[in-house]
């Protein structure tokens, strides 16, 4: 094998110019491949970070049918006390969850006195909503940024309101709701704080003390419309997903139809979406790599093969058997993959150092100054490795079987 | 024992609808260590015998032995193990592989094809090289020697194995006089040195002068068997 390996690596040399083109075609391709997986993969891990981390969670149980009219912020599609123990009750036995939060969702009149608008409000119980939703006191913009979120008594505002109304931090402003009976009350709060709005459902709610919440609706028990949950690893989502469904979707009311419905960030937030694209993308992206490497080796070889007709003649008349002659060019194209496949390697590795190194920022969205952190993992380089490598030597099969299947003759005469 | 045995020995080639006799009935032996030449003008068959005996074209009727194995009935795996086995090629253009030098050239049969073990591989492959007079240049690439050194390498290479037979389809064609003779000398003095058989073509009276035994082909048939006074050898 190694005497196959060693013709095969002089024949690499011999047509230098060819090898090195060859090779440096596979070299970008596994360049492009790698960076873009991981620089697509910090971008993904960051957003979704943003987006679980400073407003949905990493899942959401509502009663069964509030999602479907999460737009209204329906009162009458919340969870009862009963139904409300029973869901902290199995959030509370399951170990991979960390925390969760459960939160009042209504729409309201805002009023500063002159002008009123409509306000979209999430109500929470700040130590359960802070230690669910950890980013969230990172959006708030003005105002100070507080451990406890906010107090009975204040509100925080989304960005537009503040704007669009003309209102700072410590005015006061007036909450009107109607609550599920259609009686009508209010109350006065202090701004303090505005918060940074973001794409997705609750992206651009005010946020208010869920005891006020319950005293602006005149509700005296335990009345919920989400829990969001938060999970101690994220890479347990799918399990605990499976199980939380499974759990919930068991409690039937007295139509034997389910109470309560759990949802991942996934299926809560439009950037899943743009994820996917993303995965998809990378996927094109390495099915251009392996049309790349297909190509341009089994070009290469074919010539490879034309060129040596004479040599193929005469190292199969002097008795070199057909899977040797097949070997020495399999292993021709393997090398040249080889080659390619490390070079582009090494540099993504560097290349992916340096950005760290250089620490690049973006900006998503109304987020700025984000660190481009590209991370790549083994599976991943692994991965592709093989996939190029073994393109290779597919590529190579057909002109070695070609060569390996030569009539000496003809081969010795072919001019 | 003949070393080669044709009997009713015939090969035809089906050119589109026209079928082309290139050997028609063709009886002969070949003795062991014998130095034999097959003659004749352009297209009277001799490579299509040469290849015949050289197990790279298979007979389309009589029989073939060859060292005692009939040769007719074997497939392509067979035929290649054979050949690598039994027999040595040289060729017109010398067919030196250009990315290994004179030395990896000489040792390739016994590397990629016979399972040689290094240590028998270099003593074996020096012998050659010194025997053909290439001693010194076993570091040398085929592109930096000249065409007469190339076909030195060549015989060493054919001669490597301890093949039974060498077959040399016109040997010399691509040599200059000089350089021709010197190299029919080469193959006889290695016939008298290893025993082993040379089969050569040539179409130059010159050349053909140095064998012992010359078969004259003259469209696909054998005329004449005739010992010249090169035939003193027993
Ligand atoms: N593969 C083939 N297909 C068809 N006809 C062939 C083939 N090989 C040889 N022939 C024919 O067989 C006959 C003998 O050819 P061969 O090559 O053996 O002659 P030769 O004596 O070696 O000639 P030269 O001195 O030119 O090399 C010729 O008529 C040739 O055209
Ligand atoms: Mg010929």
């Amino acid at each position: 094998m190694l005497n196959v390996i060693k013709i095969a690596t002089r024949n690499l040399r011999r047509y230098q110019r060819r090898t090195l083109l060859t090779s440096t075609l596979i070299t970008l391709g596994v360049v492009a491949v790698l960076l873009f997986i991981s620089i697509t993969g910090s971008f993904k891990q960051m957003m979704v970070g943003q987006i679980t981390d400073s407003m949905i969670g990493h899942l959401q149980v509502h009663r069964k049918g509030y999602l479907a009219s999460i737009d209204n912020l329906p009162l009458n599609r919340n969870l009862n006390p009963q139904q409300v123990a029973k869901v902290t009750q199995l959030l509370g036995d399951t170990a991979e969850i960390e925390s969760f939060s459960m939160r009042i969702k209504l729409g309201a009149m805002f009023s500063n006195f002159t002008e009123t608008t409509n306000i979209r409000l999430n109500t929470v119980i700040p130590e359960q909503e802070v230690k669910t939703v950890p980013l969230l006191t990172d959006r708030i913009v003005q105002g100070e940024k507080k451990e406890t979120l906010l107090q009975k008594g204040q509100i925080l505002i989304p960005e537009l309101i503040a704007k669009g109304m003309k209102v700072k931090v410590g005015d006061g402003v007036v909450l009107v709701a109607n609550n599920k009976d259609g009686s009508v009350n209010g109350k006065t709060f202090t701004v303090s704080g505005v918060l940074e709005g973001i794409s997705g459902p609750g992206g651009r709610d005010g946020v208010i003390h869920l005891d006020d919440a319950k005293e602006l609706l005149r509700i005296s028990g335990v009345e919920v419309s989400e829990i969001a949950i938060r999970l101690k690893n994220m890479d347990d989502l799918p399990g605990v997903f499976s199980v939380l469904k499974a759990e919930l979707e068991s409690i039937r009311d007295k139509n034997d139809r389910p109470v309560f419905e759990v949802h991942t960030w996934e299926k809560l937030s439009p950037f899943y979406n743009i994820a996917k694209m993303i995965d998809l993308m990378t996927l094109f992206i390495k099915i251009m790599l392996v049309a790349i490497v297909l190509v341009s080796i089994m070009n290469v070889m074919i010539m490879a093969v034309y060129e040596r007709i004479n040599e193929i003649g005469t190292i199969a008349a002097i008795g070199t058997l057909p899977g040797k002659i097949m070997a020495l060019f399999v292993v021709e194209g393997f090398l040249l993959g080889v080659l390619g496949t490390v070079v582009g390697t090494v540099i993504s590795l560097i290349s992916i150092a340096a950005i760290n190194a250089a620490g690049l920022t973006f900006d998503f969205g109304r987020q700025s100054n984000l660190v481009l952190a590209p991370t790549i993992g083994a599976g991943d380089v692994i991965t592709i490795v093989l996939i190029v490598i073994g393109i290779a030597v597919a590529a190579s099969v057909q002109p070695a079987f070609k060569a390996a299947r030569m009539d000496p003759i003809a081969a010795l005469r072919h001019v | 024992m003949s070393l080669v045995v044709a009997e009713n020995l015939k090969k035809t080639y089906q050119l589109g609808d026209i079928l082309v006799t290139a050997i028609r009935d063709v009886n002969f032996t070949i003795e062991p260590a014998s130095f034999v030449s097959f003659v004749g003008p352009s297209g009277s068959g001799k490579s299509t015998l040469l290849n015949m005996i050289g197990c790279l074209d298979p007979p389309s009727m009589g029989s073939l032995q060859v060292a005692g194995r009939d040769i007719v009935r074997m497939d392509r795996q067979q035929a290649a193990q054979f050949r690598g086995e039994h027999i040595g090629f040289v060729f017109q253009d010398f067919n030196l592989i250009p990315v290994l030098t004179v030395f990896e050239n000489v040792e390739y049969p016994l590397l990629m094809v016979q399972n040689w073990p290094a240590s028998a591989r270099k003593k074996r492959v020096s012998e050659l090289l010194e025997a053909v007079g290439m001693g010194d240049q076993g570091n040398k690439y085929p592109r930096q020697i000249s065409g007469g050194q190339k076909q030195r390498v060549a015989v060493a290479r054919a001669l490597v194995t301890n093949a039974k037979l060498v077959l040399a389809d016109e040997p010399t064609a691509n040599l200059d006089g000089e350089t021709a003779n010197r190299i029919i000398q080469l193959m006889k003095k290695m016939r008298d040195e290893f025993n082993t058989t040379f089969v050569f073509s040539t179409h130059d009276p010159k050349i053909m002068r140095n064998a012992e035994i010359v078969f004259t082909l003259e469209d696909g048939q054998l005329l004449k068997r005739q010992n010249e006074e090169g035939g003193a050898h027993a």
